[in-house]
């Protein structure tokens, strides 16, 4: 049949074709929200489990700038549950993975999918700095009787200024990653004035603070901060405004950023060495050939882990993690972290028989007060629900041909006040491009 | 009887027919979204219903200037959060990290803490403004240029936003953006999207009706019958007295305006707005949403929406490719339906004659007509589409087909 007709020498749509189309849209949006309808949770998940199931829902990265590592987390998480069978309390777990981009409305987006959409008992994640202290953390609030175990998220305020009682990290911030590297960085290093390049957002800045808290205490000067957006390819402006006269500069970038700034540096004919931050030596800047090499050999970091850490924890999990597929060449801190987390999960699950009712209080509490050891030490929370834990100092060297983080110096017990007492700690106020300042 | 006096018949019979037709089709609508929240949740409510809706008025407003004003523009987006960064400003009490105007203290240098509280109205009010006058704006600058190059000018405008907020920190915050807007609280109701998600999804549906047939009503209009005489031939409309340039700068305005009510709904369902919700993704989504919906229609807006928030919920359900999946539905959409999903049936009852045509026609003039439903030069096959969207024919001639105008 003709669905056109000629009207004054144009051709047109016979008039019934627009409303055919709304009715076939109705019938698209009926079949569609009755269709979720048979696939969703009627209402917000209620404490008691379904049938001895378990649904967790994972958060991390799965697209973006930090895909590759938001993949290395979840396969912490499998390697937590793997070891149990799949099976805490005698209930069988269920995971619901859900990716993110790193950027805050589409973490809002998941977790309340997974909260409300799939019913998931309790969350694990988020990834990246910003998520978890703009998306998850909010959300939590709103939802007290659903626990949310932190992934990787390293933003300080997450935990350290008003935060949700049901939110429980067992992972360390990012100022709590940079323990001894300031200290190691002035008096053995003997770098007194330095410059910074950092990339714009909560979790450098907690980065830049470790560092800096040590550093300007010792009396150092950090003279310049060259704060750049994520992602930011193009560093020739920023090459050439680094003083020459610095000791050494401070970068904090994570991934491609971190390559393309130390081209760029190496190519401008920079002399300065590098401090790294924790995720600038990562797995996947070591992995550069070439001439980047010779300036990632020496550079100092500190973070959760240290590529050779000798300890039989360590070695074991190293091995474990070599038998899951696709994994990278050594572990790093995502998968380090996410498997702490589920490890927190399912040792609070066993110490409850896996009671998740009234509201989850009984496994709240049985999280707050949880101690375990891992693959990179012991671990225990605070007031805050934030952990204690070890941190490494590491400087890059060669062996073969791969660079790899070489264990300085493990500083124990590191706290999110790094020593400092809390109130003291609290008086400097939230972490900001000018927030600490020691020029 | 003679053949006019025949179509005149013909006509009017269908009008009657039409008439019911559209009545029955509307109430069963309206019936169904009134009542939604008997049978939903309140997550379907607010995270599938209501944020399809906004979405939706966003891709209104780029539909509106592109199927009637024969403008595609990408500056959508970011006119919406240009508004919605207005609200924040105005009525979020934040901490801004200024490193222009920071003040020291003890030595230190801090940011400073911006207490703001305007009346939630007046901030509304405010925030249209900015939006519109944004819009007025990005118009004079772009609107003398046609098809792709308006196309470029817009996204470029949308980029200038973007950084201009991801960098700026003492008017924007820079990249963590402002936090915590709340939705309004009017007369003892609350319409916080995740505590009470029955009214704010029925705010969003009477704001969404509004604008749905308040654009309506501006395209039948006398000043909408010029914008769309002006898509098909500016030189005759010129040649016949109009204002071309005018005409486009005003109805850029008015989709501006748009979509600083979708950016005022956007930023309190979220209750954050920073650069990462006005990026190059989200820019393009709008375009994507307005292509799967059907560029054409005005309901494509909001089905192009439902669909887009549909697959990216469930999809992620199955796969964490969902991304892919939305591209590949593009990708289809724009290959066999090119008036999107509005313009399926269509499609699918032209099925019989566009395979028969296969068989009678070589492959070049196919590509061809491939080509043209991408816009890229004249092509037979045109004439026997209903009236396309988009930038016009690559000959640059818009005296080459004497069309009408399209009403």
């Amino acid at each position: 049949m003709s669905t056109t007709k000629r009207i004054g020498g144009a051709q047109r749509p016979v008039w019934w074709i627009g409303r055919l189309s709304v009715l076939v849209a109705v019938v698209m949006v009926l079949s569609s929200v009755l269709g979720s309808h048979l696939t969703s949770a009627k209402q917000l998940h209620s404490a008691t489990n379904k049938g001895g199931v378990i649904k967790i829902g994972v958060l991390t990265t799965l697209a973006g700038p930090f895909a590759v590592p938001g993949q290395d987390g979840y396969r912490g998480v499998q390697i937590a549950f793997k070891q149990v069978g799949y099976k805490v309390a005698g209930k069988t777990i269920k995971l619901i993975e859900e990716g993110t981009d790193a950027s805050v409305g589409l973490a809002r987006d998941k977790v309340r999918k997974l909260v409300e959409q799939d019913g998931v008992d309790f969350v694990i994640g988020p990834l990246s700095g910003d998520e978890g202290l703009y998306a998850v953390k909010p959300y939590a609030k709103l939802h007290p009787n659903v626990t949310f175990i932190n992934g990787t998220s390293a933003a300080e305020d997450t935990t350290l200024r008003s935060p949700s009682k049901n939110f429980f990290r067992f992972t360390t911030d990012g100022v709590q990653w940079m323990a001894g590297l300031g200290n190691y960085a002035y008096q053995t290093k003997h770098y007194h004035r330095m410059a910074l390049v950092a990339e714009d957002y909560s979790f450098p800045y907690s980065q830049v603070a470790g560092f800096m808290t040590e550093f300007c205490r010792n009396g150092g000067h950090m003279v310049q901060k060259n704060w750049v957006p994520i992602g930011t390819h193009d560093y020739s402006s920023v090459v050439t405004k680094i003083p020459s006269n610095v000791d050494a500069i401070y970068v904090a970038l994570g991934g491609s950023d971190a390559v393309n700034f130390l081209k760029a540096y190496d190519q401008f004919g920079g002399k300065a060495p590098i401090v790294g931050g924790s995720i600038t030596v990562d797995q996947t800047v070591l992995g550069t050939k070439g001439a980047l090499q010779k300036r990632l050999i020496g550079v100092p970091s500190a973070g959760p882990t240290a590529d050779n850490n000798p300890s039989p924890a360590w070695q074991a999990f190293v091995r474990y993690y070599k038998t899951i597929p696709g994994h990278l060449p050594l572990p790093g801190l995502f998968v380090t972290g996410y498997y702490y987390e589920a490890r927190a999960a399912i040792l609070a699950l066993q110490k409850v028989h896996g009671d998740l009712s009234g509201g989850q209080k009984k496994f709240q509490n049985a999280l707050a007060h949880l101690r375990f050891s891992g693959p990179t030490g012991a671990v225990y929370l605070d007031h805050n629900r934030n952990a204690v834990a070890d941190m490494y100092l590491t400087e890059v060297v060669k062996q073969g041909n791969s660079l790899y983080n070489k264990l300085i110096k493990v500083t124990h017990n590191v706290n999110q006040t790094l020593g400092v007492p809390e109130a003291q700690f609290l008086k400097r106020g939230p972490l900001s491009r000018n927030n600490p300042s020691c020029p | 009887m003679s053949a006019s006096a025949r179509l005149v018949a013909i006509a009017a019979a269908g009008r009657s027919h039409r008439g019911i037709l559209i009545a029955a089709v509307a109430g069963v609508l309206a019936l169904f979204l009134i009542t939604f929240p008997l049978y939903a949740s309140g997550y379907q409510m607010t995270a599938i219903a209501a944020l399809s809706m906004i979405l939706g008025i966003e891709a209104l407003s780029l539909i509106f200037l592109a199927g009637y004003g024969g403008m595609v523009s990408l500056a959508q987006t970011a006119l919406a959060g240009l508004g919605a960064y207005t609200i924040g400003i105005l009525t979020v009490s934040h901490s801004l990290a200024g490193d222009l105007i920071g003040f020291r203290v003890f030595g230190q240098a801090i940011g400073y803490t911006v207490h703001s509280s305007y009346p939630l109205w007046a901030a509304v009010l405010i925030a249209l403004l900015v939006s519109t006058a944004f819009a007025f704006l990005f118009a004079v600058i772009s609107v003398r240029s046609q098809g792709i190059y308006f196309l470029m000018i817009t996204l470029a405008l949308a980029m200038i936003v973007y950084n201009v907020a991801e960098e700026n920190y003492t008017i924007f915050n820079g990249h963590g953006g402002i936090g915590g807007e709340r939705a309004p609280a009017v007369g003892g109701v609350s319409f916080d999207p995740i505590r009470y998600p029955r009214p704010f999804y029925y705010l969003v549906l009477v704001v969404a009706a509004l604008v749905y047939f308040g654009v309506r009503y501006v395209v039948r209009s006398p000043f909408g019958l010029a914008l769309q005489g002006i898509r098909d031939n500016p030189r005759r409309m010129r040649a016949l007295g109009f204002w071309v340039e005018g005409h486009r700068v005003a109805a850029f305005t008015l989709a501006g305006f748009i979509a600083g009510v979708g950016g005022v709904l956007y930023v309190w369902y979220y209750q954050i707005i920073s650069p990462g919700f006005i990026d190059l993704t989200h820019t393009i989504n709008i375009l994507i949403i307005a292509v799967i919906g059907g560029m054409i229609y005005f309901e494509g807006a909001f089905l192009g929406a439902l669909a887009f928030t549909l697959v990216t919920n469930f999809a992620s359900s199955y796969t964490d490719r969902y991304n892919t999946v939305i591209g590949l539905t593009f990708l289809l959409i724009v290959l066999f339906s090119p008036n999107g999903l509005m313009g399926l049936p269509e499609t699918i009852l032209r099925l019989p004659r566009t395979l028969t045509r296969f068989r009678t026609v070589t492959l070049g003039p196919s590509i061809a007509g491939l080509g043209a439903s991408f816009g890229l030069g004249p092509s037979s096959s045109q004439r026997d589409r209903p009236r396309e969207t988009g930038p016009p024919a690559a000959s640059g001639s818009s005296e080459e087909a004497d069309r009408g105008i399209n009403a």
